[in-house]
């Protein structure tokens, strides 16, 4: 598991610290069922204070990305990554919806929307 | 989660100087770094919960115990808890080994594998004297000690200071070894702000007798940032949002917690992490020349 804390960065550590192990288990880099490390020593690599790990678990926890079981530690959940990327995707659809909406108030035909998207996307370097 | 060390409202009156109702919580699992200015009272309160000064009124759980509970529950403390003072009260023509097993005699746990192993961790040679011992020594043997009863919960008083900085480094390692068990906590003061900075999960600060602020440590460096701009665009009402402040013909340089504030007063502001001495010496006031110390304290008290 790869995690980089940045110093400059405005958000806050346990947030960072959150958004890369959800994005190491959506990869698939943590497994279902793998035992995280404990919270000391998670802490002591990363060099953070132990209270903002066990705020990043508990997090997690609410979240349904792990389980804590007393006493054995915290285990990767995967089994609702796939929730989780539907539930993005319906995001994006409400937006596209929402631009398509705007779109036929404003006359905008669908060619020309795609012609919109294809540059956009090339813009941002996913195209 | 229970905490190793609860401390309320602990006073004492010096004629030139008193401890104003003391009051904090060290939780399970956390290094708490109690940091100050000398004189400051970190001494006195660590006497204060260990028993050692006469109090003027006040509270100290340790383990969910009483320390002031009567001589039983105090020995019953005693034993389970390992503490790192100035001196250590050794004696001088001892050598390490007479002293290690005078304190084996003295402790229901004493654990001589673990007390072998930190001997050879910090490369200690039995056969010396403690007199001979360089300052780093003792406070390397004297931890040594203390963590070799199984002590649930360490109380050190200034364990880093005069140290260089690989003995340094080496004791605040150790902690960490020494916390990576579940069910412990450890108290420590000290001057020096890179050692917080380093290890304390929990940041205590006292000044002139007084908590200023009990916080965890990430959520302090989060708290404040550097402001750094023109001072003619230093209104009256952005002075107010500065902690401290210092100013020069080139521009002013302040800390602050209110970041967004700032920004919608002083567009032009930049803003900067500062480290731990910084934020340290901004709410004791030091950074400060235009404020007194009672508006920093009651500045730093309400955020």
């Amino acid at each position: 598991m790869k995690i980089t804390i940045s110093n400059t960065a405005n958000e806050p550590l346990y947030q960072q610290i959150m958004e890369q192990i959800k994005e190491n288990i959506l990869s698939g880099e943590l497994q279902e069922g793998e035992l995280l490390p404990s919270i000391r020593s998670f802490a002591n690599d990363l060099k953070v204070s132990v209270l903002t790990i066990r705020r990043v678990y508990e997090e997690l926890e609410k979240e349904g990305f792990v389980v804590s079981q007393v006493g054995l530690g915290t285990f990767v959940k995967a089994g609702n990554t796939e929730l989780f990327r539907e539930s993005k995707r319906r995001m994006i659809e409400e937006k596209l919806t929402e631009a398509l909406k705007l779109a036929s108030m404003l006359d905008i035909s669908k060619e020309e929307i795609m012609e919109m998207l294809d540059i956009l996307s090339e813009e941002i370097g996913n195209g | 989660m229970d905490n190793v060390l609860e401390v309320r409202n602990l006073r004492k009156n010096y004629s030139r100087f008193e401890l104003q109702d003391v009051s904090f919580t060290v939780p399970e699992g956390c290094i708490a770094g109690f940091v100050g200015n000398n004189g400051a009272g970190k001494t006195t309160t660590i006497r204060g919960i260990l028993n050692l000064i006469h109090r003027d009124g006040g509270q100290a759980n340790i383990l969910g115990m009483d320390m002031y509970g009567g001589k039983e529950s105090e020995q019953e403390i005693k034993n389970r808890i390992g503490v790192v003072t100035d001196n250590g009260g050794f004696y001088g023509m001892f050598t390490l080994k007479e002293t290690a097993s005078l304190f084996a005699s003295l402790y229901k746990n004493w654990d001589d594998s673990v007390y072998k192993d930190w001997i050879r961790k910090f490369s200690l040679n039995e056969k010396q004297k403690i007199q001979e011992l360089s300052r780093g020594m003792k406070v390397k043997f004297s931890l040594a000690l203390a963590m070799s009863h199984h002590a649930e919960f360490l109380i050190m008083d200034e364990p880093s200071s005069g140290l260089d900085l690989l003995t340094r480094a080496q004791i605040l390692e150790s902690l960490r070894e020494y916390m990576e068990r579940e069910g412990r906590g450890v108290f420590f003061s000290t001057h020096i702000a890179t050692d917080i900075e380093k290890v304390a999960d929990i940041v205590i600060l006292i000044d002139k007798g007084r908590i200023v602020f009990q916080k965890e440590k990430d959520a302090l460096m989060e708290e404040y940032r550097i402001a750094k701009g023109d001072s003619r665009d230093l209104t009256g009402e952005a002075e107010e949002l500065c902690i401290s402040l210092r100013k020069t013909q080139y521009g002013f340089t302040a800390v602050t917690s209110r970041t967004e504030e700032m920004k919608r007063l002083i567009p032009d502001v930049v803003f900067e992490r500062p480290d731990m001495e910084e934020i340290l010496m901004a709410c004791m006031g030091k950074g400060s020349e235009e404020y007194g110390k009672s508006t920093v304290y009651e500045r730093c008290q309400t955020r």
